[in-house]
């Protein structure tokens, strides 16, 4: 059954039902990210409000707006925004929501685009909120495993820093609507909060933990590495003892099932050598580029276009 | 043999009377109602006193007084249990249970100091909440309270 979205705020106001329409959008909007013409989003406008830096997805949004016919304003830097005059970013939203079809939110507080969304005549994608939501990085996330991969009864790794990227922490959410079998990899002051990993057994998936990333690159059909940040360690040193035990590498690749896929949302510091870019388990690169078809698919929806 | 029952507290004449608050919680409970050393209305404090529903509980009693719809919902979030009796001439013309609200806002600060809902935006702080235990969920950064609520109370 189609539904109708209003806001993309966090991945929590998804059912798996939406997930998976999303997911099936996007597959057929791919030949339009690749360059097909399009014009289909035709005379819609995308305002891309971003107040802290962003490579990938402000240009994924950039570009899936474009490939469909639409165009996009922005901003710029903050500094030459009135927000630099001390414009609230509730007063942004109501201006910005009267010249815009739809608004693109990247902002350094936590559950800025949900109180946007309050404030926004116009539908409102969460672009990432602090340490909070980026729903559509896990939109992307899943739609690479469907593609790559496949989506269900798989087993996957999740690597890194489980404990403050709450990215991670709704990604393992959305898996566990598709009854996938979890590793948690990452050393003991990152691990996953207890809450969080009752609430995933309780939703009736298996979840093994270890702090060994070589224990599980033989059992998994999905790697997924994130990046550990020197700001959580106390010590430099701590961070470096840390960060080089979690560095993957392709020599590591050696019990690999054949059919692994490696993937990081970007960008990388040094926890993927660049060794492991030419084997045939990357994925990470396909990985962003599968931002610009789920992106499409969450404009196409909320801008309510049938296809 | 006949044990005489003495009241730890007088009766009041006009006022409200916050029964079965969670034990420890009086003095919350008055910094709820507003009452300070220069207040000058009569406030009686029982603490820990042994209860037949609650093992131990306070009991607040303040002359003159009756409570707001907002302090009575910041008095169910530290203690869900209480009872609000109002007294008009040592009756007890009404009493209540308070009730924990689903939803809340302007009354708690959100604890995580990077929610959205502290800094300069003109937005109140929400939650939704849960009961037994109590459970504060910030509606806008998803964040936790289930611990030290009284501290978090605007």
């Amino acid at each position: 059954m189609s539904y109708s979205l209003d806001h993309v705020i966090s991945m929590k106001d998804f059912t798996r039902e939406m997930i998976d329409e999303v997911l099936e959008l996007a597959e057929k909007l791919e030949p339009f990210a690749r360059g097909r013409p399009c014009r289909m989003l035709e005379n819609k406008l995308l305002a891309l409000l971003f107040y802290e830096p962003s490579t990938r997805t402000r240009l994924s949004f950039d570009a899936a707006i474009k490939r469909l016919g639409g165009s996009s304003i922005n901003f710029g830097m903050v500094e030459a925004s009135s927000v630099s005059k001390g414009e609230t970013l509730a007063d942004t939203i109501q201006v910005v929501s009267e010249y815009a079809d739809a608004i693109v939110l990247r902002h350094p507080k936590e559950g800025a685009a949900r109180m946007a969304s309050d404030y926004s005549s116009v539908p409102v994608i969460n672009a990432g909120d602090g340490e909070g939501h980026h729903p559509t990085q896990t939109l992307l996330d899943l739609y690479t495993i469907k593609r790559e991969s496949k989506l269900e009864e798989i087993d996957i790794a999740l690597v890194g820093d489980l404990r403050y990227g709450r990215t991670v922490h709704s990604f393992a959410y959305a898996l566990s609507l598709y009854g996938v079998n979890i590793y948690l990899v990452s050393p003991p002051q990152l691990q996953m909060p207890q809450h969080i990993k009752s609430d995933l057994v309780h939703r009736g998936i298996t979840i093994r933990e270890t702090n060994n990333i070589e224990d599980v690159l033989g059992k998994i059909d999905v790697l997924y590495m994130t990046r550990i940040q020197k700001e959580r360690f106390a010590e430099q040193s701590e961070y470096l003892a840390v960060a080089g035990s979690y560095r993957l590498g392709s020599e590591m690749l050696y019990s690999a099932r054949e059919n692994l896929i490696i993937m990081h949302p970007l960008p990388r510091v040094n926890e993927i050598d660049a060794s492991v870019d030419a084997t045939s388990h990357a994925r990470y690169f396909k990985q962003s580029f599968y931002g610009v078809p789920t992106r499409m698919a969450v404009l196409v929806k909320l801008l309510g276009v049938k296809i | 043999m006949c044990v005489k029952k003495e009241l730890l507290v007088r009766p009041i004449e006009h006022g409200t009377v916050i029964d079965h608050i969670n034990a420890g919680q009086a003095l919350n409970v008055i910094r709820i109602i507003g009452i300070a050393g220069s207040t000058g209305s009569v406030v009686s404090i029982a603490m820990n006193v042994a209860s037949k529903q609650m093992e131990l509980k306070d009991i607040v009693k303040i002359e003159g007084r009756e409570l707001s719809s907002k302090q009575v919902d910041k008095i169910s979030l530290i203690s869900p249990d209480a009872t609000i009796n109002i007294i008009r001439n040592y009756d007890v013309i009404s009493k209540y249970n308070v009730e924990l609200p689903e939803e809340i806002t302007g009354i708690v600060r959100c604890n995580n100091p990077d929610c959205i809902t502290n800094s300069d935006e003109p937005v109140a702080s929400s939650f939704t909440v849960t009961k037994k235990p109590v459970i504060l969920r910030c509606k806008y950064c998803d964040h936790i309270i289930s611990e030290e609520i009284a501290e978090q109370l605007i």
